[in-house]
């Protein structure tokens, strides 16, 4: 789960490269560079969820 | 080399003159760095400080240096340029007779590498071996840090961003915060991330073990150093990267300070709130928070937003160490993660909504994702195949007697009566 949330990561990051690219138009460039961050963010909520669960298989 | 910018013979002695004083800066974050971690690992800890500057400036010569400036390698995407590594010359050739503002930043870049790679080892104390913390900076120094410096400083892709996709002035860091701050904020997470926790600091049942710094007076001597250098930092950045006029330095030390000032001021209510009592070591968390996230935009906004982008920071600071322990599970003795990530993170986007450029905000928002969507995973991914070869983590005897005695053979505080464990239970 670990790997996989820092997988999605580097796909958020592609999404906002991409809005630079396919939208000349602020607006819809900017929300989807916020996507991409969002994208960003769940990918890094799944990386931080899946080593506190390594960590507590270590554990037990 | 870096872009070549004609400077003055004024501009060139004092950004000289600032960057001799910028070492400051990583002689506080290594007091803070060896005050946070426990005694018993104090001389390992300071060593390995030293180290790591040392064998970031040899990685850096060898290799980093030449990935970070010149034309650089170009492709062509969607009709526009993306400069994406340097191509300068091998081993520093050249150099003595480069221009003067390539040996400028040349020597900007020495030292801002050495200071990302002490921000994780501050965050693996007490169980990060010597060798380890040697190798993630060579690592750092010869393959990221080079590449995302270019990025940024060496006209890289992000620098161009005004020109190619009309966004404000294209990304910008003059003090380092996204190549240096946030590089080495995410550094700290990948190597704790890896290392693991400390023995006994999240016990099987009830809340994690509380294991203080064992040295206030380092922690908060090492703030006041860091502010000589940040002040020193930022201006002379000023200078390099954002190319301001000699008029506006003093601006820009101001705002240093203010960033400073307000963080402090905001993490000792926030604690004195929490806890009836203002924290030491949490305040110096703050004061560090503050300046960090004044290296994006100090030489950008005014003496007010600058205030509050350090009362921002200053709240958040305490706030943020807190959940990342209890509720995450991230043993960070010094913080790194929430002061220089997330510090780093709030300063550059600050910068983007205070910038006076339209499109100056998007530009930010390009370089955070690069930061957290490409550079944290690929940091990850090099410090996991890293630890396979050189383990990061002592082994646990080593962890119990001390990382001073199991590396060195001898303590830092030999005279000192060390107390009875009671953080295993």
């Amino acid at each position: 789960m670990k790997f996989a949330g820092l997988l999605v990561m580097p796909a958020g990051f592609f999404l906002s490269i991409a809005a630079l690219v396919l939208f000349a138009d602020p607006a819809p460039r900017a929300a989807f560079v916020l996507c991409g961050l969002g994208v960003e963010c769940l990918g890094l909520a799944v990386a931080v969820r899946g080593h506190m669960e390594a960590r507590g298989e270590g554990q037990r | 080399m870096n872009p070549t910018i004609p400077i003055t013979d004024a501009a060139f002695a004092l950004c000289m003159a600032l960057l001799l004083l910028a070492p400051l800066a990583i002689a506080g974050v290594a007091l803070i760095n060896t005050g946070l971690g426990r005694c018993r690992s104090a001389a390992q800890g300071l060593l390995g400080n030293l180290a790591i500057v040392a064998v970031t400036a040899i990685a850096f010569a060898l290799v980093g240096a030449t990935w970070i400036g010149g034309a650089g390698h170009v492709i062509q995407l969607a009709g526009k340029p993306w400069n994406w590594l340097g191509t300068g010359p091998f081993l520093l050739g050249g150099l003595s007779a480069a221009q003067p503002h390539a040996q400028l930043a040349l020597l900007f870049e020495f030292l801002a590498v050495a200071l990302a790679a002490l921000i994780p080892w501050g965050s693996g104390a007490d169980r990060l071996r010597l060798t380890a913390g040697c190798a993630l900076a060579a690592v750092l120094a010869a393959t990221v840090f080079p590449m995302l410096a270019h990025w940024v400083w060496g006209g890289g892709w992000l620098s161009q961003l005004g020109v190619n996709f009309s966004l404000g002035a294209g990304f910008l860091d003059g003090g380092g915060a996204a190549t240096v701050q946030v590089l080495g904020g995410v550094s700290a997470l990948a190597v704790v991330w890896i290392a693991g926790p400390r023995k006994g600091k999240f016990p099987k049942e009830g809340l994690s073990t509380a294991l203080p710094g064992h040295n206030a007076v380092y922690v908060l001597f090492g703030c006041l150093l860091a502010l000589v250098g940040w002040l020193a930092w930022n201006v002379a950045g000023a200078l390099l990267w954002l190319h301001a006029p000699l008029s506006a330095l003093p601006v820009t030390a101001i705002n240093t300070l203010l960033s400073a000032a307000g963080a402090l001021v905001a993490t000792f209510a926030v604690t004195r709130f929490r806890f009836g009592k203002p924290d030491a070591s949490l305040c110096a968390n703050g004061w560090l928070a503050g300046l960090v996230a004044s290296s994006a935009c100090a030489g950008i906004v005014t003496p007010g937003e600058s205030l509050f982008v350090g009362i921002v920071a200053g709240i958040a600071t305490p706030l943020l160490v807190e959940l990342l322990e209890l509720a995450l599970s991230i043993d960070d003795p010094s913080g790194a993660i929430t002061v220089h990530a997330v510090g780093g993170l709030w300063g550059l986007l600050a910068a983007g909504i205070f910038a006076a450029q339209s499109g100056q905000l998007v530009a930010q928002l390009v370089g955070i994702a690069t930061l957290l969507g490409l550079v944290l995973p690929l940091v990850y991914l090099l410090f996991w195949l890293l630890n396979r070869v050189v383990p990061f983590r002592v082994d646990a005897d080593g962890e119990r007697i001390g990382m001073d005695l199991h590396e060195l053979g001898g303590g830092a505080y030999p005279e000192f009566v060390i107390h009875r464990d009671e953080s295993y239970r």
